[in-house]
């Protein structure tokens, strides 16, 4: 009984400090951006500001013009989002449950294709894009983010089990094949939906290496963009840069705490076998 | 059964055409213009562009940068994933025993740094590794050791970035292998123990095998998320010191979009991508033969 | 409905604020990007129907954001352009050549600027950017080490050069030294080979030259100075802080640019004040060459807006907001007239510059120069390190320009051949 209770408490303490590892950097980003100008560049560094305020988020609103990077992130984002929804469920919905040619053989180069690193398309990407003058635009940076094959994955595995019953007996009601999928799938899918515009926002307000390709124009930079372009200026203004940070950071990882189930759901679902 | 036809055709066809044309396609291109020598010139006027076969790849097999960026990469992958797995199994293991309203607690607390975004947590520990100011080596010093220089000396560049590599995924294999942990029934466990086993070889003769296709899937997932180390060096350190940090990505990019020696870039990232095949699928190869997958 | 249209025009980058005048983008970088936003008012005052679009871009980005722009077809219509740029962007096709705009200019007049500064602008005998602000290296010294060496100032040849450096570092501490010369930076070494009469390469631009006499003696100066002790084998990374180690004698000479006349003002401890200066380079037999830098205004060859841009370059090169933007940014101005301002011409440090900027020649105008210079940076570290020796450096470093260049040759061959 005691070595249980002892082996316990050391499991604990073990699980605060790791704890403690994965969380220190983004509560000392927080500190930080709560101190004055120039007090994190002390020696010894401290850990808490003297005496907490704004001005650091104060001079990033006044003079890096954040609001607007703020507002193409949130933009591109959404529309990301919005497109996933409508491009992979659609397709997600075919692969399980739609029988056509050559269905399950596409299907299993889709997988294959999954070992294909993005990066590699990138730059025939540009050019292509070059041509029909999507450089510097949004669409541009969402074009290869539009439809994904672990989205289509997703979509498929959960739509697997919607009952082939259901469906049947619509059809036999007249019920076109647009109907059911708009009244009977979509509502059925619907968990697995909120997991994917949860993963495609997250990725989407993270990408950093296409949208820095892409966007020539300052003004359409997303916030990763912006971040990096700043913190090559301003190395020195610590306060400022953390700021920013927390400006970036805070919203992703709010959209996570409120529907972290339907996070883990998707993780776990592209990983483990049914 | 034509109507399904139809209409499987027109559900699976927007995603399939924007994949083959914004995936699928600049692949393929990718190859082709890996065989030319498309650069600044060719941008400029088409007919500036030659085929050249396989010249920009044997022109890369006698590029000193490109063997080191290929040498940090590894580096990089050969110390950081077994790191970061190591990590991940340890956290799953200590929550796999812990008291259920502690787990979901922790388990959050632990994958946070999975989702940020990359940039910004970059910019964080850009400072956090700074030599004077940065907190972890006022840790050391107050520990009694002597400050590194973590982004300027060409030694500690690469292990700083592995260090920040690992702090942002651990949280991710952790979920998979407390997935995994968790399926592994009671009994097993229970009857190594009566048959004697101490903690340690449970370890080894229940919990590994029993996580052996896991394992597999988080050591292909995360090796193949290394490979493309791009971003770290880009924020933390541009490749430097003395190009200790220039991955593969990295040399691509700046070879890519810097320079605009777009067909050497693509030979690049083609051989990339034959890397991560090889290694992947010697893996697969690995775990078949030992049962596993 | 109304949604799919707005999501269409979000999408494409449909973005409109138009209020009559004419936009012209103008691309600026660091420093001076930050400070002409200030000059730019004026500007608009005097020209009501031009309104001028600011884009700030940090130095690390700007080059490969210029090249992306110019492949996306998406350049701004003026932009400022570091010196090395202008061959790779002429080569390009991307800007605009402004001889007969700029022949009948009142404000923009040639003969004014100086020789070499001007001269780097002008690529097959045509021109493609005004100067904007000029840059040169010159040293940056402790006159009261050379003083008490037994120099009153310094001498103007590279035998009398060397022989205060020794004296200086005789006398100095055991872990002092007599010049920095950081070996992730190639300028002290370019300007040394610009000092030599012949060219860094050869065949109109088609071979490296770095076997040529000339070239072997400067090259053998520099590492001479590492070989003799006089310099330390040290990065700009390791040595972070100069002027702290300036101030403490760590090494008596600096080869630097005008933004350190600001910089030292600032860093240097009061009582060290009085005990710096600048002076011109020495060259091998007498006062020598230096590297023409800077920065200069291009207008882009898709721009619609000619016209106005060329008003604005106009208006940023009037001697009198010359001045005004060395005020706000240390950068010399590229025209003489504007030097004849006391607030120029009474400046002691600036004195050395002035006289510089009339010795100063351009790196080779080929669109490859960026890499053979970070090539003529890599491969000496290595020499300098010992790694290689002196010779195999200079073959080393013809081979990989020769390499570099050989797209440049086919090109040139196809081109003649037609």
């Amino acid at each position: 009984m005691r070595s249980a209770r002892s082996a316990q408490l050391v499991r604990v303490l073990l699980l605060v400090l790791l704890a403690g590892f994965a969380l220190f950097p983004l509560l000392w980003m927080v500190s930080v951006s709560l101190m004055a100008p120039g007090e994190a560049s002390q020696f010894p560094p401290p850990l808490l500001p003297d005496a907490p305020g704004f001005s650091a988020y104060r001079a990033l609103f006044a003079t890096t013009g954040i609001a607007a990077y703020f507002i193409n992130s949130l933009i591109v984002a959404t529309l990301g989002t919005m497109l996933s929804l409508a491009f992979n469920a659609t397709a997600g919905y075919a692969f399980a449950k739609l029988r056509f040619r050559g269905r399950d053989r596409i299907f299993q180069l889709l997988l294959a294709a999954l070992v294909i690193p993005g990066q590699v398309a990138m730059l025939p990407l540009f050019l292509m894009l070059k041509e029909i003058g999507l450089i510097n635009s949004f669409a541009g940076v969402l074009v290869p983010v539009t439809a994904s094959i672990f989205g289509i994955f997703l979509v498929r595995q959960y739509a697997l089990s919607i009952p082939d019953e259901l469906l049947e007996a619509a059809r036999i009601d007249g019920a076109s094949e647009g109907r059911i999928f708009l009244q009977i799938v979509v509502p059925a899918l619907t968990p697995i939906l909120v997991t994917l515009a949860l993963f495609t926002f997250l990725g989407v307000w993270n990408d950093f290496m296409w949208p820095l390709i892409i966007l020539t124009d300052q003004d359409k930079y997303t916030l990763p963009v912006a971040l990096a372009a700043l913190s090559r200026e301003h190395v020195q203004d610590n306060e400022l840069m953390m700021a920013g940070s927390v400006l970036t950071i805070l919203p992703v990882l709010l959209l996570f705490l409120v529907l972290q189930r339907y996070y883990m759901q998707g993780l776990l679902a592209g990983s483990v076998k049914g | 059964m034509s109507r399904y036809s139809a209409a499987g055709w027109a559900f699976a066809a927007p995603a399939m055409v924007m994949l083959s044309l914004f995936f699928f396609v600049p692949v393929l291109l990718a190859f082709a213009l890996s065989l030319t020598d498309f650069d600044l010139y060719a941008l400029a006027n088409m007919d500036d562009l030659r085929f050249i076969g396989l010249g920009n790849y044997a022109e890369l097999l006698q590029t000193p940068l490109f063997w080191k960026a290929l040498g940090n990469t590894f580096y990089f992958v050969v110390v950081g994933v077994p790191l970061s797995i190591a990590l991940s199994l340890g956290a799953a293991l200590l929550l796999n025993g812990a008291a259920s309203r502690l787990v979901g607690l922790f388990r959050t607390a632990l994958f946070a740094p999975v989702v940020t975004t990359l940039v910004a947590v970059a910019v964080i520990w850009r400072y956090l590794l700074h030599t004077r100011y940065g907190m972890l080596n006022y840790g050391l010093e107050r520990l009694g050791i002597d400050p590194v220089d973590w982004l300027g000396d060409p030694n500690w560049a690469m292990p700083a970035i592995i260090l920040f590599a690992v702090w942002k995924n651990f949280g991710y294999n952790m979920v998979i292998l407390l997935a995994g942990l968790q399926t592994i029934p009671n009994d097993l466990y229970e009857a190594a123990r009566i048959d004697g086993a101490n903690a340690w070889q449970r370890f080894l003769h229940v919990t590994l095998p029993g996580l052996g296709p896991m394992l597999l899937l988080v050591s292909i997932l995360t090796m193949a998320g290394y490979f493309q180390l791009f971003a770290e060096p880009y924020v933390m350190t541009q490749g430097g010191p003395v190009e200790s940090t220039v991955s593969v990505l990295y040399f691509m990019y700046e070879q890519g979009f810097k320079w605009w020696n777009l067909g050497f870039a693509s030979a690049v990232a083609f051989i990339l991508f034959v890397i991560m095949f090889a290694i992947t699928a010697v893996q697969y190869r690995f775990a078949k033969a030992r049962g596993v997958a | 409905m109304r949604l799919f249209f707005l999501v269409f025009l979000l999408l494409f980058g449909c973005t409109g604020r138009d209020d009559g005048r004419e936009v012209v983008k103008f691309w600026a970088m660091g420093r001076e990007g930050e400070v002409v936003a200030e000059l730019i008012p004026e500007f608009e005052r005097l020209h009501p129907g031009i309104r001028v679009e600011l884009q700030q871009i940090p130095w690390s980005a700007a080059h490969e954001k210029l090249l992306t722009a110019y492949a996306g077809q998406v350049t701004p219509d003026i932009a400022q352009l570091g010196s090395s740029w202008v061959p790779e962007l002429v080569a390009l096709g991307a800007l605009e050549p402004i001889d007969k705009i700029a022949a009948g200019s009142q404000t923009v007049r040639a003969e004014d600027y100086f020789t070499g500064i001007w001269g780097g602008n002008v690529i097959n005998g045509r021109t493609w950017g005004v100067p904007w602000y000029a840059d040169t290296r010159i040293l940056f010294y402790r006159s009261d080490l050379l003083r008490q060496a037994g120099f009153a100032q310094v001498p103007d040849n590279w035998a009398g050069w060397l022989q205060a450096m020794r004296a200086i570092k005789q006398r100095g501490a055991a872990r002092d030294y007599a010049i920095f010369l950081p070996i992730n930076e190639y300028e002290p070494l370019l300007a040394f080979a610009l000092q030599q009469p012949e060219p860094l390469l050869r065949g109109g631009g088609r071979y490296g030259n770095f076997t040529s006499p000339g070239f072997t003696r400067a090259s053998e100066f520099y590492f001479d100075m590492f070989r003799q002790g006089l310099a330390p084998r040290a990065t700009n990374t390791q040595i972070s802080n100069i002027h702290d180690e300036f101030a403490k004698g760590h090494f008596a000479f600096i080869i630097t640019g005008p933004w350190n006349i600001g910089e030292f003002k600032r860093r240097m401890p009061a009582e060290r004040q009085d005990d710096w200066m600048t002076a011109p380079l020495p060259g091998p037999t007498g006062p020598g060459a230096s590297i023409a830098g800077g920065s200069s205004l291009g207008v882009f060859a898709r721009s619609k807006r000619k016209a106005s841009a060329w008003k604005l370059i106009e208006y940023l090169s009037q001697p009198k907001v010359q001045l005004r933007f060395f005020e706000l940014t240390g950068d010399l101005p590229p025209r003489r007239s504007a030097w004849n301002a006391p607030l120029l011409a009474d400046d002691r440090y600036a004195t050395a510059f002035r006289d510089q900027l009339e010795r100063t020649r351009a790196p080779p105008a080929v669109p490859e120069w960026e890499r053979i210079g970070q090539q003529i940076r890599i491969v000496s570290e290595r020499a300098v390190a010992g790694q290689i020796s002196p010779a195999q450096f200079r073959a080393t470093l013809n081979a990989d320009t020769d390499a570099m260049l050989e797209k440049r040759r086919w090109k040139l061959a196809r081109e003649a051949s037609q």
